[in-house]
């Protein structure tokens, strides 16, 4: 299994110990991660302004990795919804097809032909890989921690891109892939709420006031971590901590990690090859646990 | 006060010919958007539901201009439990198109495509981002913006978007 790994705008700038940690995971279970040289944002911002110029960039990136040959996989649930919603778009409707491609071809040199599938890393994991086949390159005991799954918006909605696989009210994939390792993936008030990513330009008050509502749930519920799947996310719940905390006047110290980082722990990976060292909020007292080391 | 004379009737079949817009007559105005908004849960300044009658109502200049359908969040949630399937994200987001096409661009969008053109991502990938990914052990990239910058051109993104007031 190879795929072109569709990086984005925010991790490779910003999330790098999921980028680290997602390379290492994959290479463990066998996935082939291919860096396609031209890949540039997905197209998400632009589509506040003008829907038909982001499905072109999105169009730019699909084509791209069509050129090459393999499916596109990515961190970032924005790309994965972005990229999915035009591939699927594109598609189905013939018209809005020939109307990109005429535009795709001019700039690019490229047309879109619907050859491919755009898929998170989660999903991937999940169905490509499955459960079972993650399950034999884990050697590392989990079961001590309690953690809290965020599986954010775009990686379950609009359901209809992803085929309906995964009911976004009742959603299992990410609890599964927590619990693989043994931990625990706790159950709180308000799972499904939006980390507020997409006001952050907006409106900062706001957004932060969104996250701050899951932040609070999961402290009260006794969550060790809260684990994540998307950068953006990553940066209201974990880079805003603190400023969320002084603006509420309040304290959580709640670590946050990403999937692939508790997963290549469960793999028996140390924590600096997994980009700890870039997580900001410390998560010294869960490494603990997992390393049995006080000096991680 | 809303002066009946003042209203567009035809705004929302202005909104129906934009892509996403076109399912907002469905609305009967149920409140289910809102109710599961978690916009709306931290403030009252969104509500989906307020936004759509006005827009059915005709009220063009207020939701245009207003700040408040900037603050939808993409999460689909509305998009998900609406018994009508009116697809509020892209509603939302058609509002939005039309809005910048008449000269509403919020500054932070304006900067957005600035740094696309010049990076193609919203964040630089320079020399120094490129060493701390080499020190991690990560391949380092390459900004290429060559076809980013075409693709806005050739849509004529900066004459779409117009400084707002």
């Amino acid at each position: 299994m190879t795929y072109a790994f569709f990086l984005g705008c925010t991790v490779p700038v910003r999330s790098l110990n999921y980028e680290l940690s997602a390379r290492k995971v994959a290479r463990a279970v066998g996935i082939g991660m291919v860096d396609i040289d031209g890949f540039e944002c997905c197209g998400y911002p632009i589509r506040h302004l003008d829907q038909m110029t982001a499905l072109l960039l999105a169009a730019k990136n699909l084509s791209l990795a069509e050129e090459h040959g393999y499916d596109i996989c990515t961190l970032c649930s924005a790309c994965a919804g972005t990229l999915a919603d035009a591939n699927r778009k594109l598609r189905e409707n013939a018209g809005l097809r020939h109307d990109i491609n005429e535009k795709l071809s001019e700039t690019t040199g490229r047309v879109y032909r619907g050859t491919l599938e755009v898929k998170h890393f989660a999903r991937v994991l999940f169905q490509d890989v499955g459960l079972e086949e993650i399950r034999r390159h884990l050697n590392t005991d989990l079961s001590s921690l309690r953690l809290a799954a965020h599986y954010g918006c775009h990686y379950l909605k609009p359901s209809h891109i992803y085929d309906s696989i995964e009911d976004p009210e009742t959603p299992h994939t990410l609890d599964d892939l927590i619990e693989v390792t043994g931990a625990a993936s706790i159950a709180f008030e308000g799972r499904d709420r939006c980390c507020g990513g997409g006001v952050l330009a907006m409106d900062e008050t706001v957004a932060l006031a969104m996250a701050r509502e899951k932040l609070d749930r999961v402290v009260q519920a006794g969550g060790e971590a809260l684990v994540l799947i998307c950068p953006f996310c990553d940066i209201m719940y974990e880079s805003n901590q603190r400023k969320i905390e002084k603006a509420f006047n309040t304290r959580f110290g709640l670590p946050v990690i990403y999937l692939t980082q508790l997963l290549g722990l469960a793999m028996g990976m140390i924590p600096d090859e997994l980009g700890f060292r870039l997580n900001r909020v410390k998560a010294k007292d869960l490494l603990a646990k997992v390393t049995h080391d006080e000096s991680t | 006060m809303i002066i009946v004379s003042d209203l567009d009737h035809h705004f929302k079949d202005e909104i129906a010919k934009e892509p996403g817009g076109e399912h907002i007559t469905r609305c009967f105005s149920c409140g289910t958007c809102t109710a599961g908004c978690p916009v709306r849960e931290v403030t009252d300044r969104y509500n989906p539901r307020k936004i759509i009658r006005m827009a059915l109502l005709g009220m063009r200049k207020a939701v245009l201009s207003s700040d408040f359908i900037w603050l939808c969040s993409a999460c689909h949630t509305c998009y998900e439990r609406c018994p009508q399937d009116v697809r509020i994200t892209d509603l939302m987001t058609a509002i939005k198109n039309i809005a910048v096409r008449d000269g509403y661009t919020p500054p932070p969008f304006v900067l957005q495509v600035s740094l696309l053109k010049e990076h193609g991502r919203l964040y630089e990938i320079g020399e120094f981002e490129n060493q701390k990914r080499i020190d991690l052990g990560l391949p380092g990239i390459q900004e290429n913006p060559e076809e980013i910058r075409r693709i806005l051109l050739s849509a004529g993104i900066e004459e779409i978007i117009k400084s707002s007031t």
